[in-house]
């Protein structure tokens, strides 16, 4: 890409101000819903399967089982609408994009968790 | 009309003001410096011709650098001519995109993507015949009937039928300008424009 658009791509997309995460980790994503004139906020939770990374189109998908159906929400990375985003767990998976969660259900389904020293932060 | 000549760089897209999500073309406009100033008397129409891009003084003609250098100006790869500009200019002037403001309604010209030689779905946005069905077969996206029989015995003039699409002169009108960065000589515009990158655009106010 250009050196101009990639100038212009950091003026108009400041960077987000959410913690560093990864494909594998389980993240709570705070969404602003407006209503009306009401805005409220909604939580939605799951494992991340794959991030985009393009300055102006940066995305995550987060995935998750509702009521025994597997629901994946792509939010952008640059809204204004997400909130937070908070890192519940950290995963150690071996890709980047885990489509093959997609057919996996139950047990198999889990993410082996990397254990987080929090004394050492 | 005033105007001024850019380049295409590319698109991009932000999240607006109000959460929209904003697609955006980059044109990188001027500085553009006038060449020449034509006049009732001496030409038979009034006209601001304005040279925009830097070009290597090897590749330019001897006629063209003395053209330039009247200017006091180096040599130039684009030089187009401006009908009826708002403000008077000089030989030599200057125009920057402080010539537009952010939310301005401009429009746009460029030349479109050639397209090669296409059919009539493409060119003209026919439907196609029928269906795939009934026995009909390998006329899925053939133009149809040309006309009438014996009465009128010809096709009719300018009938739309498969050929050279693409690479016309496009205007794009009421385009917003969503931001300008003076420092780089940048125009975002709202949307989409007319060509490749790196084709020339003019910008009119």
């Amino acid at each position: 890409m250009s050196l101009l658009l990639d100038f212009v791509n950091q003026q108009l997309n400041p960077q987000a101000n959410h913690p560093s995460f990864k494909a594998g980790d389980t993240v709570t994503v705070h969404y602003k819903i407006k209503e009306g004139d009401k805005e409220r906020i909604q939580q939605f939770s799951g494992v991340v399967i794959m991030r985009k990374n393009h300055p102006s189109t940066a995305s995550f998908t987060v995935r998750k089982i509702s009521n025994g159906v597997g629901v994946e929400r792509i939010f952008p990375v640059g809204s204004p609408f997400i909130d937070k985003v908070e890192v519940n767990k950290v995963g150690i998976v071996r890709r980047a994009k885990l489509f093959y969660l997609r057919e996996l259900t139950g047990k198999s389904a889990r993410i082996r968790e990397k254990i987080v020293n929090k004394k050492a932060q | 009309m005033s105007g001024i000549i850019g380049k295409k760089i590319g698109m991009t897209s932000f999240f607006g003001a109000n959460g929209k999500y904003i697609p955006c073309t980059v044109i990188e406009a001027g500085p553009c410096v006038v060449t020449q100033v034509k006049t009732n008397d001496k030409d038979g129409y009034e006209a601001l011709q304005l040279a925009f891009d830097e070009k290597k003084e090897k590749h330019t003609s001897n006629a063209m650098k003395v053209h330039f250098e009247k200017a006091k100006t180096t040599p130039k790869r684009k030089l187009i001519e401006f009908r009826s500009f708002e403000e008077s200019k000089n030989l030599g002037d200057v125009i920057t995109v402080d010539l537009f403001a952010e939310g301005d309604i401009i429009d746009v010209v460029g030349t479109s993507k050639g397209k090669g030689f296409q059919g009539v779905v493409k060119r003209h946005g026919f439907g196609g015949v029928g269906g795939s069905t009934h026995g009909q077969h390998d006329r899925q996206r053939a133009p149809g009937s040309l006309g009438a029989s014996s009465d009128p015995s010809r096709v009719m003039k300018g009938m739309r039928m498969a050929g050279r699409t693409g690479g016309n002169r496009v205007k794009l009108q009421n385009i917003e300008v969503v931001k300008i960065i003076a420092e780089k000589n940048l125009i975002i515009v709202k949307g989409s424009v007319a060509g490749a990158k790196g084709s020339y655009l003019i910008i009119e106010k």
